[in-house]
């Protein structure tokens, strides 16, 4: 199993945000769907350490991830976060800041075309970007880790229809190019059903149902 | 080297008491306006009297007995009020008083021992007492704001830190260019106003020395000297702030603290 949750419990400000929570997330396309706060968000930070539960275990490929080194398992885990967030400067500069961390020598053009962009992008400002242009930078960025996991967080919340349609067509594509398994956070069903083959789906923090997207979520 | 006021001024309690006219505009302006400032400079002006009283008589007493080690402990005791007084302006700092106390420390000690190390002033009270005054003062300015700065970046730029962190950066490597912005915040006042010194502005010492009756030459190199010095000291107590600060919002597996709203 690539991560296993086990009797999890958060708090945020007093306020429960996942309670006793158990879940198992196979290898390929995975999905944690729910309403909005449902603590969809917070369960994908727990899986590369970006935060640690009150109670309970996280486990990846089998160790708890409390184990391991955790900028070796951000490393491994690459996230695209909700909102994008690159550094100042170019989009190559932030793909290559990446790709230091991750220690590898990046293929910029073709970092960019995984993610939906031409090479032109490279050079461009990161901060003049639109968001979904932004968004793609951040996957590119993301990707030049070399991950072997791909955490997504609502990576389409920000974009018009247009831009959704072509975001998911990018994810798609990247699966099929890709050895890599993805974790998508979605509060759209419809977008579960398209990009992902298994779901836990989440309220109030606590565990509705999990199992294959065909049996769950049918069209 | 000899930086001696060659003669003394003496002000009289009803000199003083006329210049508290000019305390009456600045509350009538914060009236006028409305900006709320009228308790602050009311407590401002009660406090700079008492305290800069108080310390006459202190420094008075520090002189006449001469001694290295009452001059330490005062300027001791600078630091650690320093360090009280700036912890107030980075409130959104976690355990800013540690840092702002090592900063403040060090930038004392390194800069006065620089200054009496190297020979520029003698070791003597009526040297240290009111270099080292205003190395802590100047320095307390500098770690404040760039603490100020520090702790409101932290809070604005959380999602961009947690998504650099996301990358399998360190914390370091996450906050370097809010720690950099920071610092800069803390050391562009006294280096804007050391640039346009004499242009623009006297500085305060330069003043002082003149209207003490100092020649205008002492008064431009003892002016001189007590800028580098200063520079070098809002340098070594901003960067030791923000260094030992920013580690406070972190975890040690190199998480935000505080993260930001999903």
């Amino acid at each position: 199993m690539l991560f296993e949750l086990e009797r999890v419990s958060l708090r945020r400000d007093g306020k429960v945000v996942l309670d006793d929570l158990s879940a198992v997330l196979p290898a390929g396309a995975s999905c944690v769907a729910g309403p909005s706060g449902s603590g969809k968000s917070t369960l994908l930070r727990l899986l590369n350490r970006l935060a640690d539960p009150l109670t309970g275990a996280v486990r990846y490929l089998g160790s708890d991830v409390r184990e391991r080194d955790p900028l070796a398992l951000r490393r491994e885990i690459g996230l695209v976060p909700q909102l994008p967030a690159l550094l100042a400067g170019t989009v190559e500069d932030n793909i290559r800041f990446a790709a230091a961390l991750g220690e590898h020598e990046p293929d910029v053009p073709r970092l960019l075309d995984l993610a939906g962009l031409d090479a032109s992008y490279a050079a461009r400002d990161a901060a003049k970007l639109s968001v979904g242009e932004q968004q793609r930078a951040m996957l590119a960025r993301a990707l030049a880790l070399e991950p072997r996991v791909l955490l997504l967080d609502e990576p389409t919340s920000a974009l018009d229809a247009a831009a959704r349609g072509a975001v998911e067509a990018t994810l798609l594509h990247l699966r099929q190019r890709l050895d890599v398994s993805t974790v998508l956070v979605t509060h759209d069903l419809a977008q579960a059903r398209r990009l992902a083959q298994f779901v836990v789906q989440l309220d109030a923090g606590r565990l509705v149902a999990a199992g294959a997207v065909t049996e769950l979520l049918p069209a | 080297m000899t930086l001696a006021v060659t003669s003394t001024t003496d002000v009289s309690l009803g000199q003083l008491a006329g210049a508290l006219a000019l305390i009456a505009i600045a509350i009538a302006v914060s009236i006028w306006w409305k900006a709320d400032l009228e308790r602050d400079i009311v407590v401002a002006v009660v406090r700079s009297f008492i305290q800069l009283t108080a310390i006459g008589y202190v420094i008075t007493f520090v002189f006449d007995q001469n001694t290295v080690f009452l001059v330490v402990a005062l300027l001791a005791i600078m630091v650690l009020f320093g360090a009280f007084t700036a912890r107030h302006r980075a409130r959104k700092v976690p355990h800013s008083f540690w840092p702002l106390l090592t900063a403040l420390g060090l930038a004392a000690v390194a800069t006065v021992g620089v200054v009496v190390g190297l020979g520029v002033f003698p070791a003597t009270p009526r040297f240290m007492v009111p270099v080292g005054g205003m190395v802590i003062g100047n320095s307390m300015t500098a770690a404040a704001v760039a603490l100020n700065r520090l702790g409101d970046e932290v809070e604005s730029g959380a999602r961009q830190i947690e998504a650099t962190l996301a990358l399998g950066a360190t914390s370091a490597e996450a906050a370097a260019p809010i720690v950099r912005r920071s610092l800069r915040s803390g050391m562009i006042t006294l280096v804007d106003s050391t640039k346009t010194t004499g242009v623009v502005f006297f500085p305060g010492t330069m003043v002082g020395s003149l209207l003490a009756g100092a020649s205008p030459t002492a008064a431009v190199r003892l002016q001189l000297i007590l800028l580098w010095v200063l520079l070098g000291a809002v340098a070594v107590a901003g960067l030791v702030a923000t260094t030992l600060a920013y580690r406070n919002f972190f975890t040690p597996a190199h998480q935000l603290r505080e993260p930001p709203e999903p």
